[in-house]
């Protein structure tokens, strides 16, 4: 546990070795350069597979003895069924019956749906995850239960980790909303349909093993092709992947929450006064409440100017989707999938593109698009006075979220981070984060209730809004403000041990998450 | 003196509140036991207050429970002082710090478009209610309030009015209807109020009665500045007497109608088109014009109904109504809008502030168009038309540009 300690690049304090493995420190941006080749999986024989192309097993514990599942091995899933996945607690129920032991849990993303896990993680199933820890795994993981220690990842380096070879995966398994026997696969039909698959793409391309599992089995070929099959080594059909009302919402609402509506409306004023729109530009907005309603007023200014933007990246709802069949958008790439409306569109709207983590957010590729976009929407549990934006764990220290896209959009041109000034007396802007996810150098504009303040590197942005009339403050001034609303909150008091480290888009560590003290 | 009183909610739906249970005892000491959502960041802050409030009292021995939600301290003052005061007879106030931000007053004709009601003992929906910038916020003691929840909320109503920033909203407090109400007026007056509610209103006495307390009250405390009043017509007989009430005292400002009750009072149930209250509002607007204060329509409860709010809206300022409560934030700027002029007033307001200041500076008393003389009423009003429409951009700064080339 004794792990030897360093400090990186952004002052932080972070272990040199974690579950055995040498780590790099956060160096600054472009300062890593690891060198040699992306990893390999094992080079495979179509003859070994069979020629009619039907590689269906009778179910799953099948395949996971086909694919060799023993102790101590990677273990990834995709978390296109978000809080409505079935797939990924089977997996480990099964290895817990076979007595599998020591796993690494491999998810692109956990949910609620996942505290299942929590009983594999008891009974030495899992030996640790990496990946985003949600909820209670969250919980857990910051109480010191896990064995091993907790590895965050961004979306982008995730598959970062996986092409670096730096988390080998031995066996994926893949939900799919549609499949064929070959192992073609896409989220756009069936009864637990979501849209994309680009989560999966990663690990079909690299690990050892693959296994698709669906509830949809299709005659060849399944078409679009997500997921080639040329990459899948076995075919599971099971009678339900998911629960469709937790996949995508039927409905998604925006935020009726009038303080989330003030920041919303003002974010997109400061947009607007900043000259970051204009015609043909691009943007992201979330699916989150206040991001969906910022959405709506960026769709109502470019009606009002006459104008379109040409590209946006979802998280894709029924309002990027109107946007995009209004005319006010003209090319929506889709990592994500989150209602039926959007769904639908994908299907049938060539426009609305699905694209992987691969092409929007890999860092160690030949460019990646996040650094073209002009303005991005992101959320915050903190930020400090220097700017720097925590994610993951609140101000009580508990790690509650994942990283998900977030490290990697801030490559974009204008990062804007809409957030409430506190939150049920909790002060959003501290000193210093709990946990430093994002460094402030790239965290351009916080925009509250109360006030916008604009990171100081970013002149011309102070400049434009100069004399816009909107309530521009320096970050210190809203901090004071949230403190003689509040009260000066105290820190939190925290163990010396390490119980999840964060990566940053490079693979290096850019923080580590302390146990919570247990009364 | 011993005993055991509880105050504040509690519950999944309940955040920035606190419920405290109260048991003063003999002996013991002082027992806390703190159950808080904040308890990391602000546990140590909270014990501390607590124990400040109990030493202000002099209790020396009790059981105190909090169960908090994210309370700011104002609200946990508050709460523990009604469960103190509930269990020990004392006038002493535990008041939190009056913000300086807060010590303004109002003129009596200020804009009253809207009036923003919050329920009077519900902390968490008045924290950032004045940055949706509507022209009032009321914290409500009446008909918001449950019977058994009165007494606890002027507490908070009081610590409100002080600690609260009310970001330039005037400060309003609907008391509970006269007679009942004036026991409110000793927790509001005191604290910078800038207008009272007064509901239920039928009768010019009630008005009467509310003055004396009032005149009486500010010479105890020593207050300056005006405290304006609004009626609030909610009854049959409110509505015959509406003219009376309105011109009863130089304080009323304004006369609002509220139409929930008065539809009950006719044993009839409101409707979108309105007719059944089309004479009452009629006879609000007229009574109120005639004494020469600011009539003020009925709120509009469909909260997610905006484009029915536009129209209701519309219809209001068309009956001649000036403001209309608001029972949720999203409904100021709609309300705003819809009450702003249109048009053709503005292109009116522009021609009659041209002419007014056309007389300044040539040293004339009296403004003329063309051949007909202008009121100083009615250059005010113009000259406010021009304001909202400044305020809201229908207009230029530089609108008055048309008028110099002309000439």
């Amino acid at each position: 546990m004794a792990a030897e300690l360093v400090k990186n690049f952004v002052g932080r304090t972070v272990p040199a070795e974690v579950n055995g493995k040498k780590q790099v420190p956060y160096l600054g941006n472009g300062k890593y350069r690891p060198e040699g080749h992306r990893y390999g999986p094992p080079l495979v024989c179509a003859e070994d597979y069979p020629a009619d192309g039907n590689k269906v097993v009778p179910n799953l514990k099948e395949a996971l003895q086909a694919a060799g599942l023993k102790d101590g091995m990677v273990i990834s899933t995709h978390h296109h069924l978000r809080n409505g996945d079935l797939v990924a607690n089977e997996v480990f129920k099964i290895a817990s019956e076979m007595k599998i032991k020591d796993l690494v849990w491999f998810p692109s993303a956990s949910f609620p749906c996942h505290a299942e896990i929590i009983k594999y993680l008891d009974d030495g199933t899992i030996h640790h995850i990496e990946g985003s820890m949600n909820g209670p795994l969250g919980k857990y993981c910051s109480m010191g239960k896990m064995r091993g220690t907790a590895i965050l990842r961004s979306h982008g380096g995730r598959y970062q980790a996986v092409e670096d070879g730096e988390v080998i995966i031995d066996i994926a398994v893949l939900a799919a909303p549609e499949a064929d026997a070959f192992g073609n696969a896409n989220g756009l039909h069936g009864p637990s349909a979501c849209g994309g698959l680009g989560f999966g793409l990663a690990d079909s391309q690299y690990a050892h093993k693959s296994i698709i599992v669906t509830d949809n089995l299709v005659p060849f070929p399944c078409i679009p092709m997500q997921l080639h099959g040329n990459y899948i080594d076995y075919v599971v059909v099971v009678d339900k992947i998911g629960i469709p009302e937790m996949i995508v919402s039927g409905t998604t609402q925006i935020t009726k929450s009038p303080d989330r509506l003030l920041i919303a409306e003002l974010t997109a004023k400061f947009i607007e006064a900043a000259g970051l729109i204009y015609d043909e530009f691009s943007f992201q907005a979330g699916a989150g409440g206040t991001s969906l309603s910022i959405g709506i007023y960026i769709h109502e200014i470019l009606k009002r100017k006459g104008w379109r933007a040409r590209w946006s990246i979802g998280g894709t709802t029924k309002y990027s989707t109107q946007m995009l069949e209004e005319g006010q958008l003209e090319y929506m790439l889709d990592g994500q999938t989150f209602d039926h409306n959007a769904v639908e569109s994908m299907d049938k709207n060539d426009n609305h593109y699905a694209i992987s983590v691969f092409h929007t957010y890999d860092y160690h590729s030949k460019g990646f698009y996040l650094s073209m976009m002009d303005v991005v929407v992101l959320g915050a549990t903190e930020v400090d006075v220097n700017f720097n934006g925590n994610v993951i764990t609140h101000s009580d220290g508990l790690l509650l979220h994942g990283i998900g896209g977030w490290q990697n959009c801030l490559f974009a041109k204008c990062t804007i981070l809409p957030i409430p000034l506190f939150r049920n007396r909790m002060p959003v802007i501290l000193d210093q984060v709990t946990t430093l996810v994002g460094p402030g150098s790239m965290v351009d504009v916080i925009v509250t209730e109360r006030g916008i303040a604009i990171n100081p590197l970013r002149k011309d942005l102070i400049d434009k809004t100069r004399h816009s009339g909107l309530p521009i403050k320096t970050i210190e001034q809203l901090k004071a403000e949230a403190e003689a609303i509040c009260g000066k909150p105290a820190k939190p008091e925290l163990e010396d041990d390490i119980v999840a480290i964060i990566k940053w888009v490079d693979g290096t560590v850019i923080d580590s998450v302390r146990k919570v003290k247990t009364k | 003196m011993t005993g055991k009183a509880t105050a504040g909610n509690t519950g999944s739906s309940v955040r920035s509140d606190c419920f405290v249970s109260l048991e003063i005892t003999k002996t013991g000491g002082i027992e806390i036991n703190l159950d808080s959502k904040v308890e990391v960041l602000y546990g140590e802050n909270i014990r501390q207050e607590c124990r400040k409030v109990l030493d202000f009292y002099d209790i020396k021995h009790c059981l105190l429970e909090v169960i908090d939600t994210g309370a700011l301290n104002f609200v946990l003052q508050a709460r523990l002082e009604a469960a103190i005061r509930a269990i020990i007879t004392t006038d002493k106030e535990y008041l939190p710090e009056m913000l300086a931000q807060n010590l303004y007053s109002t003129e009596k004709d200020r804009y009253r478009r809207s009036r923003l009601y919050l329920p009077g003992n519900t902390p968490k929906l008045a924290i950032n209610a004045g940055l949706h910038q509507p022209d009032g916020i009321i914290l409500d003691l009446e008909d918001s309030v449950a019977p058994a929840k009165k007494y606890e909320t002027r507490f908070l109503v009081r610590n409100t009015l002080r600690a609260l920033d009310f970001y330039g909203a005037e400060r309003m407090v609907r008391i509970n209807q006269i007679p009942k109400g004036l026991e409110d007026l000793e927790f509001v007056l005191p604290h910078n109020v800038n207008l009272l509610l007064i509901p239920k209103c039928e009768d010019p006495e009630q008005i009467e009665v509310l003055e004396e307390v009032i005149g009486e009250m500010k010479h105890k405390y020593h207050i300056e500045h005006p405290i304006w009043l609004m009626p609030i017509i909610e009854s049959a007989l409110g509505v015959i007497k509406a003219y009376e009430i309105a011109s009863s005292s130089p304080y009323i400002v304004g006369m609002a109608i509220g139409l929930e009750d008065y539809t009950a009072d006719l044993g009839t149930q409101r409707t979108l088109a309105g007719n059944e209250t089309f004479f009452a509002r009629c006879q609000v607007v007229n009574a109120a014009r005639a004494a020469g204060i600011q009539p003020i329509d009925s709120v509009f409860s469909d909260v997610s109904d905006m484009e029915g709010l536009a129209a209701n809206v519309q219809n209001s300022k068309q009956l001649g109504f000036d403001g209309m409560g608001c029972i949720h934030p999203r409904q100021i700027p709609v309300i705003h809008e819809n009450y702003a002029p249109d048009v053709s007033e503005i292109e009116k307001a522009k021609k009659i502030v041209n002419a007014f200041i056309i007389a300044e500076e040539q040293g004339l008393g009296v403004v003329a168009l063309g051949s007909k003389m202008i009121d100083p009423p009615v250059v005010k009003r113009a000259q406010r038309t021009i304001d909202i429409a400044l305020k809201l951009k229908k207009i230029d700064a530089n609108w008055r540009d048309e008028f110099l080339k002309e000439d």
